[in-house]
């Protein structure tokens, strides 16, 4: 018996040989890190590297809530996150529900590939194609529509939650509306002709039939947002604002304040105990989430 | 087949169209700035049929082509060598893990995926690998983003499971074939679809990755095109700044220049875009069907 289980494990050492070099990356790039989130409680210097550097209990903490920084980028980044959920759901099922209806194979691929296009684009990029239309002496705007009356884009805050939430839905909503278009192909088109038989409008079909086949699409999504709601996406918070210090209240988020605070002399201790929040409340929403979908809909579960 | 009607089709292709441009519009605008006259683009901006063509910030890059093709080139190897490294290493995971019967695959399964879960945040990381001496080396692009989303393992793990019947590997080892060869020479053949869609996506973001840049490399020798384009937010100059220090900076043609080196960074995307996607569009909804 025992010499069978030996053999047998013997017949998989390749495989665990073939494990080795993905198992040696995740333990230097994320294990050794997630025990570096004790840096939030030290007074880093670089020289002695985390775990050599002195303890400094809430310190960091103290400095991070002290200066007024933890509201503003808690809040932005979850009031922006929500924004986007919403907009980018909702604008995605119009979509999805449009496309769908395209008879035309050639124009249903257009309009796919289309929509998928800023998907493809580096942030860096979108900050100059952002630039090219708001830019104060170049911009189209200033030199077009609000020629007599310019505005000074990037240093007036009241502009950029809308210019966020545009700029995001831009580059990700023909990701969500691909989503959606997968499933609504399974739905049998025959529903549609016996509901119209039945004098229902498109709209009608759309509450009755679109939405509800795409309900579990939509609420595994969202709540796979949610989990996520305390990341934000560095680069568009940092590239398409342009780093612009004047509109700093309402355009930094958590993930920009860790990046700045990291960088400024002598913020590296607010840095890493914004970092461990935000890896904290993080984990403990997609655990949360994640029982929520199982619980509603199994399949869909991360785990 | 079932019909809505007109003028719902009417409405529908009216808005598709107009979606359609949103999408185009904003690179065009990228591109006609980017050939328009200095002096036409103070005085009017950038704007989508300039007065004044010019080729004036082309013909400035080409002057200085050595820091664009050198930037090129690193990203061109740090694509590379990123995607055939990330591919290994998410692949050889993928295998291990879709073999029900390998003893502790529970384990090792929760390893990878706790990584999506929980992570250290920046501060550990960029500690880390910056004591590891990467910085502004090679390595600095690929190091830190070769298992990027863990995600990848299990699109693949599942894709294994689905599409290559165990009868496969029972045949395999009739024929005393080992688990080597049943990876080199059949699951990684069979797979093929799977390493091709999760390639096009790492190469993507290794293409398109600009913080691992930000975070480690400050030598300009070393940047690679979006890298370059990010310090050139901040200074212009960077074009013309080499090694000894001296630049040539008086007649810099600053404004249609950015505009120049943006889309000079985005046309290879552009040109292969009508063929990446298909496998785009593909690879996010495997995604979407997960199992």
């Amino acid at each position: 018996m025992k010499r069978r289980s030996t053999t047998r494990l013997r017949s998989f050492l390749p495989v665990y040989i073939l494990l080795i070099p993905g198992m040696l990356y995740l333990l230097v790039n994320n294990y050794i890190p997630m025990v570096g989130i004790i840096s939030a409680f030290k007074r880093i210097n670089v020289n002695d590297g985390i775990f050599f550097s002195p303890w400094n209990g809430l310190e960091n903490f103290r400095y991070l809530f002290l200066s007024g920084a933890a509201g503003d980028i808690f809040r932005n980044t979850l009031l922006y996150n929500t924004a986007f959920i919403v907009v980018t759901t909702v604008v995605a099922i119009a979509l999805a529900v449009l496309i769908n209806d395209v008879a035309s194979t050639k124009l249903k691929k257009l309009y796919q590939s289309a929509i998928l296009l800023p998907f493809t684009l580096s942030m860096v990029v979108v900050s100059y194609v952002v630039f090219g239309f708001l830019s104060h002496e170049n911009g189209l705007l200033n030199n077009t529509l609000l020629e007599s009356d310019p505005i000074q884009w990037y240093s007036e805050g009241q502009y950029w939650p809308a210019i966020l939430i545009i700029v995001n839905l831009w580059k990700t909503v023909g990701y969500s509306t691909l989503l959606f278009l997968a499933a609504l192909v399974g739905v049998d088109r025959s529903l549609y002709e016996a509901s119209s038989l039945d004098g229902a409008n498109r709209w009608q079909q759309v509450l009755t039939i679109d939405l509800p086949n795409l309900f579990p699409t939509i609420v595994t999504l969202t709540l796979l947002a949610v989990g996520r709601i305390f990341y934000s996406d560095f680069g568009l918070f940092y590239q398409v604002p342009r780093n612009s210090g004047a509109i700093f209240d309402v355009t930094t988020t958590i993930d920009t304040y860790v990046y700045r605070a990291l960088i400024s002399a002598g913020g590296i201790g607010q840095s890493a105990a914004a970092g461990f929040f935000q890896a904290v409340i993080g984990f403990v929403l997609v655990l949360s989430v994640n029982a929520a979908v199982r619980k509603y809909q199994r399949s869909s579960a991360l785990f | 087949m079932y019909k809505q009607s007109r003028t719902y089709r009417l409405l529908a292709h009216t808005a598709l169209l107009l979606v359609t441009l949103s999408m185009f519009l904003p690179l065009v605008l990228v591109f006609m700035s980017s050939i328009t006259d200095e002096s036409t683009l103070i005085t009017d901006g950038y704007s989508f049929w300039p007065q004044q063509f010019s080729l004036d910030a082309y013909a400035y890059i080409a002057a200085n082509s050595e820091t664009v093709f050198r930037a090129y080139g690193v990203t061109v190897i740090v694509t590379i060598i990123g995607t055939v490294v990330g591919l290994f290493l998410t692949s050889t995971m993928a295998f291990a893990l879709s073999l029900p019967e390998l003893p502790g695959r529970r384990v090792l399964s929760f390893l990878v995926f706790f990584t999506l879960l929980f992570n250290g945040g920046l501060v550990p990381a960029y500690i880390m690998w910056s004591s590891l001496g990467v910085r502004n080396t090679i390595l600095a692009y690929i190091l830190p983003s070769l298992l990027v989303n863990a995600f990848n393992v299990i699109l693949m793990r599942t894709y294994y499971q689905v599409t290559i019947p165990a009868e496969v590997y029972e045949a395999a080892k009739i024929d005393g074939a080992s688990y080597f060869r049943i990876y080199f020479q059949l699951v990684l053949p069979l797979g093929k679809p799977i390493l091709v869609t999760i390639g096009l996506f790492i190469a993507l973001g290794y293409w398109n990755d600009w913080t691992n840049g930000l975070y480690y490399v400050s030598n300009p020798d070393m940047f690679s095109i979006q890298t370059f384009l990010n310090r050139m937010i901040q200074d212009i100059q960077a074009i013309s700044s080499n090694n000894t220090g001296t630049s040539v900076t008086s007649n810099v043609p600053a404004v249609s220049v950015r505009m120049a080196i943006s889309f000079v960074a985005l046309l290879p995307l552009l040109i292969i875009y009508p063929l990446l996607q298909r496998y785009f569009a593909k690879g996010i909804m495997v995604g979407a069907v997960k199992g």
